[in-house]
This record gives structure tokens, sequence and C-alpha cells, in this order.
């Protein structure tokens, strides 16, 4: 045994090596700059879709002067979160924290937020409540369906047949909006347009979101667009297919080199840089921050290869009508089971949307 | 069999060291050496990435065990790995590898999440809502995994397989009641089951932030192991495991046996999808499924089965994910390195199978001591 003998003289030398590479990180906190957010992915940054999305914000937001950025990727929506967060506040020193998941905010953004008072949280999805929910919480959340009404006008002068395939995830509320929107921007400009959706039943699901897909392309559709955590699997099984696609949530123009039309993304990086230039100047975060085309919160991505300029006229006069606050839900509209369920003009903010439930006449699909 | 431990231990006692003591040696180095292999192949592929091995094992130990902050994240998170350990270790021990425990999980989550809805709606106190609740979600998962128990002894169906599949629609099932029939009308964008309120929620251990789900954990995991090492039914199950048609010829009730032990770890892990619904969401959703399940057969392999071993096993496996959010902040490395150290460890580990009974000084002298 007497080769693997260890002298006190290594055994110390060792541990001291160990004990000072531990407490590195802990001093990294404190020669940083006043505002120091840290970011919380449910899934992995370079998924082509909603973390993606973030992470390109992120890497704006780190340009800025005085900011530093700590960003977890991968944390699912169970107590992990928690634990990621207050990792971040107590050995990171974050100021802000950004929790971009829908999940994340009813208990773990709301536990943790009694929790730090003198911390902010940020949640990325309309859910804060003024009456009971903390002061340091708060919402943003930027209105996509603005994006998908410009897809859907792009769309709808690219498809000769008028149809258009939308692979949906769960239905509810923002989701449906999407598809509604883009049939509500294909009619302005093609009457016969309409739009098949399928649910997919979860955020995630590569093979039924190529499934899906492929069925759609096989029921006739000339246009596809979807929404999903991550596009990416739709785009290139229709760019497989040959048929044009329009993107969400990020870029996915480099993904269907021929046939990407345009895109609905979100512009994270208007809202993180306000919360930062806020916290630089010590004034308060808005608890509750919306908006669209308006606000500099979206955009289109750049057109692609399949965008014709007759497309992009009409899509660029959209937005532009949209900055302006033009609405989209102009009544009187009708469900696709023949109810009527907008009997007058709705404003793009107005909350009787938020609890939508229904699929527009033109869509061909069905909720349950 | 018998004849030869009498044998062996004969041998060995002239010798003057038990063969339980080295056999026990044997159990612990091979392991442990299994791990410090891993943690070296680890290091050159950091060190291939460019980064700093120290540094990643220090970030380990901050992150894992530095603080009391630390200490208390990795308590919390091996609470269900505990409990998924087990139903992967009961089941292995009767010689079956049963990998169905995520399923059981979120079957008895959802279970004990749809118990609570008449129980909090009709204001049932307390101390008799959270048992009630325990009891159906240990329920539903002793069903499932006890069904593909039947279905191997009684049908010949390939446990793993079955296990597996029938997660899958565990989890469908959760989703169909969750989105549907059961889903919480305030939870439109997030389809939950009714929360159960604060006032019923497992609270934590009096000064730490841990559950009470650790503490079922550990207690389950002692009593196993006094099941499964000093009670009868754990030595015809032991014995089953290690030859089932020699039990059936001694008259075992090896039916019994299977579909019990399985029965036994879908109860561990449908206790692991209570303890989740009470103490974490307070109610059942899509959250339920965290892998929790496939990361205890992780925990599992590396305590040999040995249920008093699962513990500390899963503490390290709470450490390592406690300490994989510093790590991806202080190192820039992507979610997925420290699946990649979990999977080489795995492998390690079951390439290290082969050498028990070939290390030389581990084994017991055998032949003449003229």
């Amino acid at each position: 045994m007497s080769s693997f003998e260890i002298s006190r003289r290594s055994l110390i030398k060792t541990g001291l090596a160990g004990l000072a590479a531990s407490t590195m990180p802990l001093s990294f906190a404190r020669a940083q700059a006043a505002v120091i957010v840290g970011i919380v992915y449910v899934g992995p940054r370079d998924d082509f879709g909603w973390n993606q999305a973030h992470s390109v914000a992120v890497e704006a937001l780190k340009q800025v002067p005085g900011v530093t950025v700590v960003e977890e990727e991968n944390v699912p929506e169970t107590d992990a979160v928690s634990k990621s967060m207050e990792s971040m506040i107590n050995i990171d020193g974050a100021n802000l924290i950004l929790a971009t998941s829908f999940g994340y905010y009813k208990p773990f953004v709301l536990e943790m937020s009694a929790k730090y008072p003198e911390v902010a949280f940020r949640h990325a999805a309309p859910l804060w409540n003024k009456d009971g929910d903390p002061k340091n919480a708060g919402s943003y959340f930027p209105y996509l369906n603005q994006a998908h009404y410009v897809n859907g006008v792009a769309a709808g002068l690219s498809a000769p047949g008028g149809k258009i395939g939308f692979v949906a995830a769960k239905p509810i509320p923002s989701v449906l909006s999407n598809i509604n929107s883009v049939l509500l921007g294909a009619r302005s400009v093609n009457p016969n347009a309409s739009v098949r959706v399928i649910f997919t039943g979860e955020w995630s699901m590569p093979v039924r979101e190529a499934e899906a897909t492929n069925a759609l392309v096989d029921a006739g559709c000339e246009v596809i667009t979807c929404h999903v955590d991550s596009p990416k699997v739709v785009i290139e099984t229709a760019e497989g297919r040959g048929v044009k696609t329009c993107g969400h949530n990020a870029s996915q123009a480099s993904l269907a080199p021929k046939g990407f039309i345009t895109g609905a993304e979100y512009k994270w990086e208007t809202i993180y840089k306000s919360y930062a230039a806020d916290i630089a100047a010590s004034k308060p975060l808005p608890n509750f921050l919306v908006g669209g085309y308006d606000k500099d919160m979206l955009r289109s991505t750049p057109y692609g290869a399949a965008a014709t300029p007759e497309a992009i006229k009409a899509a660029d006069a959209a937005i532009a009508a949209l900055t302006k606050g033009e609405p989209i839900y102009k009544g009187t509209l009708k469900d696709n089971t023949g109810k009527v369920v907008v009997e007058k003009t709705y404003d793009n903010y107005d909350p009787y949307l938020d609890g939508m439930g229904w699929l527009l006449e033109g869509v061909q699909g069905s909720i349950t | 069999m018998t004849i030869s431990i009498d044998a062996a231990a004969g041998m060995s006692a002239r010798r003057g060291q038990s063969v339980a003591g080295l056999k026990f040696a044997e159990a612990i180095i091979i392991p442990v050496a299994a791990l410090v292999l891993s943690a070296l192949l680890f290091s050159i592929f950091l060190l291939f990435l460019g980064k700093s091995p120290l540094m990643f094992f220090g970030l380990i130990w901050t992150g894992g065990f530095g603080s009391s902050f630390s200490l208390q994240n990795t308590l919390q998170r091996s609470a269900p790995l505990i409990l998924t350990g087990l139903a992967f270790a009961i089941p292995a021990r009767i010689g079956l590898t049963m990998i169905g425990g995520e399923g059981a999980l979120v079957l008895g989550g959802f279970f004990s999440a749809a118990a609570a809805i008449p129980l909090v709606s009709n204001s049932v106190p307390v101390f008799l809502t959270l048992p009630l609740m325990a009891i159906s979600g240990m329920l539903a998962g002793a069903f499932w995994l006890g069904l593909t128990g039947w279905l191997r002894h009684y049908r010949g169906v390939n446990e793993t397989i079955a296990s597996l599949l029938l997660s899958y629609i565990a989890i469908a099932i959760m989703n169909f009641f969750v989105e549907g029939a059961l889903r919480d009308p305030a939870s439109a964008n997030k389809p939950s089951t009714m929360p159960i309120g604060e006032a019923y929620k497992i609270g934590s251990m009096p000064g730490t932030a841990v559950h009470w789900g650790l503490a079922a954990g550990i207690i389950l995991a002692i009593l196993l192991h006094l099941l499964m090492t000093r009670t009868t039914f754990g030595f015809a199950a032991r014995m089953t495991g290690g030859n089932p048609r020699a039990a059936l010829a001694q008259g075992l009730p090896v039916g019994f046996l299977l579909v019990t032990s399985c029965a036994i770890a879908g109860a561990c892990a449908g206790l692991a999808g209570f303890v989740e619904v009470a103490a974490i969401h307070g109610q059942a959703n899509a959250s339920l499924v965290a892998g929790y399940g496939f990361t205890g057969i992780l925990v599992a392999f590396l305590a040999r089965q040995v249920p008093l071993a699962i513990i500390p096993v899963a503490v390290l496996f709470g450490a390592l994910a406690a300490a994989g959010g510093i790590i991806q902040r202080r190192m820039g490395l992507p979610d997925a390195t420290v699946l990649v150290l979990q999977g080489l460890i795995f492998v390690v580990l079951l390439t290290s199978d082969t050498l028990y009974g070939r290390i030389p000084f581990l084994q017991p002298r055998s032949g003449s001591a003229r």
C-alpha cells in the first residue's frame, strides 16, 4: 500500500488549492456594476424559438455598459427555478430576475418575490395581479398576435389558393389569438383565405409537429406557420416539402433558404434595456408592461426568398398601421361554430381578447 | 450455495478476515473507483473544451455543499430521487428491470391531486387530507407498476419495455384529465387541477427550507432496507432475483413476490408524485413530468440497488443538479454538461460491474492453507 500513501503536505496543498478554487466564484459579484440581471430559460438557448428569442435579447442587453447578465438554461417549471433564482440573488447579487417561462410564475416567482422584496422579479406572461401579488413582481408581454397578423397578410398574398396551415401547441388564449390573427391578416388581402390548424397538445413535441406539418401540406396548405416553443422542426419539414413558411418567436430564416416569407418575432431587448435603464437610474420598474409594434416590442423577421414584392408592400403597410394602433379584431365576427364572438371593434390590448376561447370562422380545426 | 458460503467462511476464517467484510469493501471500492474514473474522464472532456476541471469540481462543491443555501438546495432536489431510486432498486433486487418510475410518479401525483379535490372542497382537516392524498398516490403508483409485474409473470411481457411504455400512457392519462375533466378553469394557460391551497401544503422541516418529503424518503429507504435484508420476504425476493426457476422449484410464491415488489416500488414512486404535488406545486400539471423517475434509475444503479445506499447517492445527484445552475453561469457551459457527466458515470459504472469477483486482493482466499 505504500505507493498509495498521501503525504500530509500534498494533502494540505491540494486542499488549499481546492478551497481557493471554490472561493473564486464568490468574489465575482462584488466587483461588478450596478445592474445585475439573472435570466432563467425553460429550454436550451439555441432552440430557434422561445428561448433563443430571449437569449438574442440578452446578447443585446450585455452590450449596455454597466450591465451584467447571468443566464441559466433548461430550468424546468419545478422548485428548481426557485433555487436558481435564489442562487442568482444570493451568489451573483442579481437585482433583476427575468423568469421567462409561463409556469414559473405560480408559485415560484410569487414565493421568491415575497422572500426577496429588494429584488425586482419580472415574468414573461400577463399574470401579475395588482390586487395581491407582491409589488416587486411584475409582468411583461408583447402581443405577438400583431406580428402574426402581418404574417397572415404576407401569407395571404403568397398563397394563390389561400390555404394556410398552422401547427399549434395548446389551445390557450395567446395561441388562439395568433391563429385568428393570421386568418384576419390573410383575409384582409385575400378574402378566400382560410387557416387549417392542428393542435399537437404540447409546447415541444418534435415528432408530432413534423407529422402535423406533413398532414397540413398533404391537405393542400401552401404556407405553413406555427405556435410551438421551437418552430425549427415545422419550418424544416415544410421547407423539405417545398412549401412556404412564416416564422414564430425568433428568426428561422436560415432554416428555410427558399421558402421563408417573414416571421413574428418578439423584440425582448426593448423591454430588457428599459428595465436595466430604470434600475441604473434607481427608478421603480413598471409592474405591467405590454405592447406591440407601437412600443417597439415586436419585429417581423426580415423578408426571405419567398416574399414577393407585393407581399412585402402589404406587410410593411400592415406594420405601419399596427404601429399607429389599428385594431385587428373588428366586429362583427363569428367563430367556426357559427356563434358571434366579436360584436364590436376591440382595441388590440382589450382584456376581452385575453380570455379568447374560440377559433374564427375561416379557421378549420377545433379546440377540443 | 449454502455449502460454498460455509466453506468460504471456513477458509477465510483461517486468514483472520471476514468474507462479509471483504464483500462490503468490494461493494464500496468499486463504485467509488468508478466515480473517480468518471471524474477523470470528464476532466479530459472539459480540458478539450478549454475549461478548468478544478473550477468545475470546485463549483460542484460550492453549489452543492458549500453553504447552507447550497446544502438545502441539494437536499430538496434529492428528496424525489430517493423515492424514485427505490422504485428501481426494489424490483431490481428481485431480478426485474423496471424503468417505469416516471409514469408511476406522474400518476401518483395526479391521483393525489384528484383525491384532494373533494377533500379540500369540503374542508376536510389537513391531518386527514394529506394522508388520504398520500395513500391514493401510493395506490395509483402501486397499481401501475404492480400491473407491469403481473404482465411480466403471468403473461411473459418484458417488464422493461412494458414499464417504459406504460410510463408514456400514464403521462397521457394525466394530461387527458388535467386538460379536460379535472382542469381548474382559472388555469387557462397552464392546465392544472384545482390548487390545494397553502393551508394544505406540506411545509418545510423546522429550521430548514427543505420539505418533509425528504424525511419520508429517508424513512422509507430505511424501512425497505430492513425489509429486503432482515425479513423472510426480503430473503425470498433476493432468492427469486438470483434464480427464479430455482425459487419456483423450492416452492416460493414467485408470482406474489414479483407483483408485490413491483407494487412496493410503484408506491414509492407514487409517494414521490404526492410529495411533488403537496409540497412543491400544490396542483397536478405537466410540471410533474420532470425526469425524476429516470434519474432515479441512475441513482439506484450507483447505489448497487441497496436501499440504504440510495440516500447518499441521491444526495450526490441532488448536488449535481443544484450545482448545475452555477456551473452554467460561471463557466458558460451548456446545461447538457451535467448530463454528460451523469452519462459518463453510468457507463463507467456499468462497465465496472465486470470487476466484481476479479480484483485479487478483495477476494477471500480459497484453496489449501496447509
